[in-house]
C-alpha cells in the first residue's frame, strides 16, 4: 500500500473492488513464482527434471527482484526458499539462504540494470545462475557430510540460465499489465 | 493509529534481508539438529499435493505416450525380429528352469528344507521423483489405509529398487539403489563372497569391501545378502561390470530411469532396527 503514498494530492478513498484489485497484482510474482515451481514436477518424465525446480524459484526472486521488489520482499523470498528446500529435498536452509543472496544482489544491481536491454539483463544473469547452482551443491555437500558430484550443479546452472528468456518474456508482460498495481 | 515514523520504518526495511540470512542459518541448524521436522513436513506437502499431481499427471502422461508409440513405430520391423530372437532364447531357458525348479523341489522334499516364507506384497504406482537434485528417490501412492512399514523392499518386474524410507498417510518415499545414502549387504553370486554395494548417485552403484583373495568377476551376476537381516537372500540387484577406470561397478537390472510401476515387500524384517542403512542413514537427508 506504499504505492497510495507515492503522488501528491487529495483522492477519494479507495473501493473494495479496487483495493481488492491492487492487493491481487501486488500478489501476483509470488503467487506465479509459487506455481511455476509446482508445475516443474508434474510427471513431464524428462530425464534430470529435477534440475528445473530450483532454476525457476531463482529466475522468479531475481527477475521480481530487479523489476518490482515491492511485490517480492524478504519474507516472502524466504518462504519461496522454504518450498524450494521442502519440495527439491535439499537440506533445509540452503535454498533459502541462496535465494535470499540473489535477492540482495537483485537488490543492489537493479538501478544498474532496469535500464539495460533485455540482453544485458540476461547476460547479467549468468553469474548468478552460476553462483547459485555452485551455492545449492556446496551447502548440499556440506550439510549431507559428502562430497558429491558436482556434474547436477553445472547442469542446473546451464539450464538455469537458459530457462530466463523462456520465463522472463511472458514475466516481463506481466510485469508492464497484470502485476502492475498503478493499472488497478 | 500509532505509526513508526518513516526513519524506523526504513531501518526496520534494511534489517529484514539481513535478520532474515541469519534465520536461514537457524533453519540449517534446526535441519541438522531435528531431521524428522523436514521429513515430516515433506511427506505431509506430498500427501496434500499427490492427488493433484496424479490427475494432472493422466493426460500429460497420455500425450507422452502417444509421441513414444510414434517414434517406436519406425523401429517396429527390427524390434519385432529382436524380440522374435529373444523370445527363442528364452523358452530354452525357460525349460532349464523349470527342470532345474523341479529337480530342486525334489531335493528340498528329501532334505525337510524349511521352506522360505512367502513374503506378501502390494503393487502401486510411482508418482514422482522425489529425489531432487542430490538424491535419488521416488515417491509412491498408496491408499489411505495401506500397512506398509519403513524398511519395505520395493522391487520392479526385473530387481530390486530400493527401501521406503518415509511413509505419509497415502505417499511413501522409496530410496534408489542408487543414492548416495543407499548402503546395501550383497553377495557375489559366482564366489559367493560377500561385499556392500554403495550408491554413488550416478546410474550404476560401487562395489565395496570384498574379501581378500577374491576378484569379482565382469559380468557376475550380483544378488542381496540376508546378512544384517534387512533384505532376505537372493533377491536380483543387477550384474558386475568394470568401470573405465578398473572400479566394479553394477548395473543394476531394475529401471531405475523410468519406473512406472513397483511392487513393495513386507518380509517381515528388521524387527531390530538394521545398523545400515536406514539408521546411520539420518545424520543427512534421506
Amino acid at each position: 500500500m506504499a504505492l497510495m503514498d507515492q503522488t501528491p494530492g487529495i483522492r477519494p478513498r479507495l473501493t473494495l473492488g479496487r483495493r481488492l484489485d491492487i492487493a491481487a497484482r501486488l500478489a501476483l510474482p509470488t503467487c506465479v513464482t509459487v506455481l511455476v515451481m509446482l508445475a516443474t514436477e508434474l510427471p513431464f518424465g524428462m530425464p534430470n527434471q529435477a534440475a528445473l525446480l530450483p532454476a525457476v524459484a531463482l529466475i522468479g526472486v531475481w527477475f521480481w527482484s530487479v523489476f518490482r521488489p515491492t511485490s517480492m520482499p524478504p519474507p516472502i523470498v524466504f518462504l519461496i526458499g522454504l518450498l524450494l528446500d521442502l519440495r527439491g529435498y535439499l537440506p533445509l536452509g540452503a535454498g533459502v539462504l541462496t535465494l535470499l543472496i540473489a535477492h540482495g544482489i537483485a537488490l543492489r544491481w537493479r538501478r544498474f540494470l532496469v535500464e539495460q536491454g533485455f540482453t544485458m539483463v540476461w547476460v547479467s544473469f549468468l553469474p548468478i545462475a552460476i553462483g547459485g547452482a555452485v551455492l545449492i551443491w556446496l551447502l548440499a555437500a556440506l550439510l549431507n557430510l559428502r562430497l558429491l558430484s558436482p556434474v547436477p550443479a553445472l547442469f542446473q546452472a546451464i539450464v538455469t540460465f537458459a530457462l530466463y528468456p523462456v520465463m522472463a518474456i511472458p514475466l516481463a508482460f506481466a510485469h508492464r499489465s497484470l502485476a502492475d498495481p498503478a493499472r488497478a | 493509529m500509532l505509526r513508526p515514523s518513516i526513519q524506523a520504518r526504513q531501518a526496520l526495511a534494511r534489517l529484514t534481508l539481513p535478520v532474515l540470512v541469519v534465520a536461514s542459518f537457524g533453519l540449517m541448524l534446526l535441519g541438522k539438529a531435528d531431521t524428522l521436522l523436514a521429513d515430516r513436513a515433506r511427506s505431509a506437502m506430498a500427501d496434500a499435493l499427490a492427488p493433484i499431481y496424479a490427475v494432472l499427471g493422466e493426460p500429460i502422461s497420455a500425450v507422452a505416450d502417444t509421441i513414444h508409440d510414434a517414434a517406436r513405430l519406425i523401429t517396429l520391423r527390427e524390434e519385432n525380429t529382436r524380440l522374435r530372437e529373444e523370445n527363442e532364447r528364452l523358452r530354452r531357458w525357460q525349460s532349464v528352469a523349470l527342470a532345474l525348479d523341479a529337480e530342486n523341489q525334489r531335493l528340498k522334499a528329501n532334505l525337510r528344507w524349511v521352506p522360505d516364507p512367502q513374503a506378501a506384497f502390494v503393487t502401486t504406482r510411482v508418482i514422482a521423483d522425489a529425489g531432487g537434485l542430490y538424491a535419488r528417490a521416488v515417491l509412491l501412492s498408496l491408499g489411505p489405509n495401506h500397512a506398509i512399514r519403513k524398511g519395505a523392499i520395493a522391487l520392479d518386474e526385473r530387481g530390486l529398487v530400493g527401501r521406503v524410507t518415509e511413509i505419509g498417510a497415502r505417499t511413501a518415499r522409496v530410496l534408489l539403489i542408487t543414492d548416495i545414502n543407499s548402503r546395501i549387504p550383497v553377495i557375489l553370486e559366482n564366489s559367493r563372497a560377500r561385499a556392500i554395494l554403495t550408491g554413488t548417485n550416478g546410474a550404476r552403484p560401487r562395489l565395496l569391501y570384498w574379501p581378500e583373495g577374491v576378484t569379482p568377476t565382469e559380468g557376475e551376476r550380483i544378488v542381496t545378502s540376508a546378512e544384517a537381516n534387512a533384505f532376505p537372500a537372493n533377491l536380483p540387484i543387477g550384474t558386475l561390470r568394470y568401470s573405465a577406470n578398473g572400479v566394479p561397478e553394477v548395473e543394476p537390472e531394475a529401471q531405475l530411469q523410468r519406473l512406472e510401476v513397483v511392487r513393495i515387500f513386507d518380509y517381515g524384517l528388521g524387527i531390530l532396527p538394521p545398523p545400515e542403512p536406514v539408521e546411520r542413514r539420518t545424520p543427512g537427508r534421506h
